[in-house]
């Protein structure tokens, strides 16, 4: 049991997918410009791999290693369309705001490396966790993200204001760079930075 | 002819693969470091996305799309197969990748060894599916417009890794803080470039 703890703890800071293992960036800054839709996101991301780690693992003494890519590609964008249809029918608005990036899964780093690093050589039940604890280190980065940026660029969290009226009376405005493509890629920098300043050992030379 | 004209524009400078959506931003940190490779690489895209896409679009228009059909059958004119849009996009690509992969093998020995290990994953590239999806969401009116969106995109792309080689191969010799080395400052220019490409926005022919 202590094991699988571990392999749901490690992901969140140590062994993070993004700031450290730097997988699924790509999905990971489009959709954080509010806080919503970055939960949204990350529960979707962790439904995916967790699932399709399970399942791969189940089939890891069958798949022919030659083809092994695109019989993972293949149990991997099943399991995106079956949250994508889910999402269109729960959380509509959500999943217009997603646009493409909930098909993006697919192409997401995440999953196919889990996959190909863990489920590949370990048992269903492993792989499970190991799924859930990318997940949750991807929705930390993720959450911090859509955090950040929906307060300072909108004054609004969860689509509700939070900044009171008398900051704007006295002058302060909402940091509309916040919302830019641009300063996802700045905050994302600067998490690393942080992020790395408290773990020595992660420093590149 | 002005319309293929703009949307060439447009997806090089404005809707940038990697500064405006991220996409394709995990090959775009890994392979980086020198602009020679990158070079290679971001022509491979190119090269991949100019045939994927339009293939992409011929089978969204004529068997997907709803009501797309029909040219078998008037009865078969209300189906609409998009939700199956994800599983056949992948696989053309996984499909159009490995052909290349061999016709390049075959045809220029040197090209496929400079390549190498980039030029398969290619396939789990965003960037290649993000432009199939944003084909599809956008809906083009014909395969002019098409082909124009992804040779641009493909352009966009790489101009986007050669810049970030050519400066990363530059900032070898400057002193950055330790934390800061490698994938931090990788993201701070890159988001410093994407606020350069901001300047952008607004050109139309």
């Amino acid at each position: 049991m202590a094991n699988m703890l571990k392999l749901i703890k490690n992901p969140l800071s140590k062994e993070n997918p993004i700031a450290v293992q730097v997988l699924g960036i790509c999905s990971a800054l489009a959709v954080t410009t509010q806080l919503k839709p970055a939960v949204v996101m990350s529960l979707s991301v962790m439904v995916v791999v967790a699932l399709s780690n399970v399942i791969v693992s189940l089939l890891r003494n069958t798949i022919p290693s030659r083809i092994r890519i695109i019989v993972q590609l293949v149990i991997v964008s099943m399991m995106v369309i079956l949250v994508d249809q889910f999402l269109k029918a729960f959380v509509y608005d959500v999943s217009k705001q997603l646009s493409v990036f909930v098909g993006l899964i697919i192409t997401n780093c995440i999953v196919m490396g889990r996959l190909e690093a863990f489920a590949l050589s370990h048992k269903p039940l492993p792989s499970f966790f190991d799924g859930i604890g990318n997940g949750l280190g991807y929705a930390v980065i993720l959450i911090i993200l859509g955090f950040v940026r929906e307060l300072f660029g909108q004054g609004s969290l969860w689509g509700y204001k939070i900044m009171p009226e008398s900051f704007f009376d006295a002058g302060y405005v909402n940091n509309g760079l916040m919302t830019m493509p641009a300063m996802a890629l700045i905050l994302v920098g600067v998490i690393i930075w942080i992020h790395r300043s408290r773990n020595e050992d992660l420093c590149e030379k | 002819m002005q319309e293929i004209i703009n949307i060439f524009v447009k997806s090089i400078f404005i809707d940038n693969m990697v500064f405006a959506f991220f996409l394709g931003m995990c090959s775009y940190l890994a392979v980086s470091k020198t602009v020679k490779t990158s070079m290679g690489l971001g022509l491979a895209v190119v090269f991949v996305l100019l045939i994927t896409v339009p293939i992409n679009y011929l089978i969204n228009e004529f068997i997907l799309k709803e009501g797309a059909l029909a040219w078998l059958s008037p009865s078969l004119a209300s189906v609409d197969l998009s939700f199956l849009s994800f599983i056949l996009f992948i696989a053309v690509i996984a499909a159009i990748v490995q052909l290349v992969e061999m016709f390049v093998e075959k045809v220029s020995p040197t090209l496929y060894s400079q390549l190498g290990i980039f030029l398969p994953l290619i396939a789990v590239n965003c960037a290649i599916m993000g432009a199939s999806l944003f084909m599809q969401q956008r809906d083009y009116a014909n395969i002019g417009e098409v082909l124009s969106f992804s040779l641009g995109s493909g352009i966009g792309w790489l101009l986007a890794i050669v810049g970030l080689a050519a400066i990363r191969e530059r900032i070898r010799y400057a002193h950055v803080p330790a934390p800061l080395k490698g994938l931090g400052i990788t993201f701070i220019i890159t988001g410093l470039m994407a606020i350069a490409f901001m300047s952008f926005i607004g050109i139309k022919l």
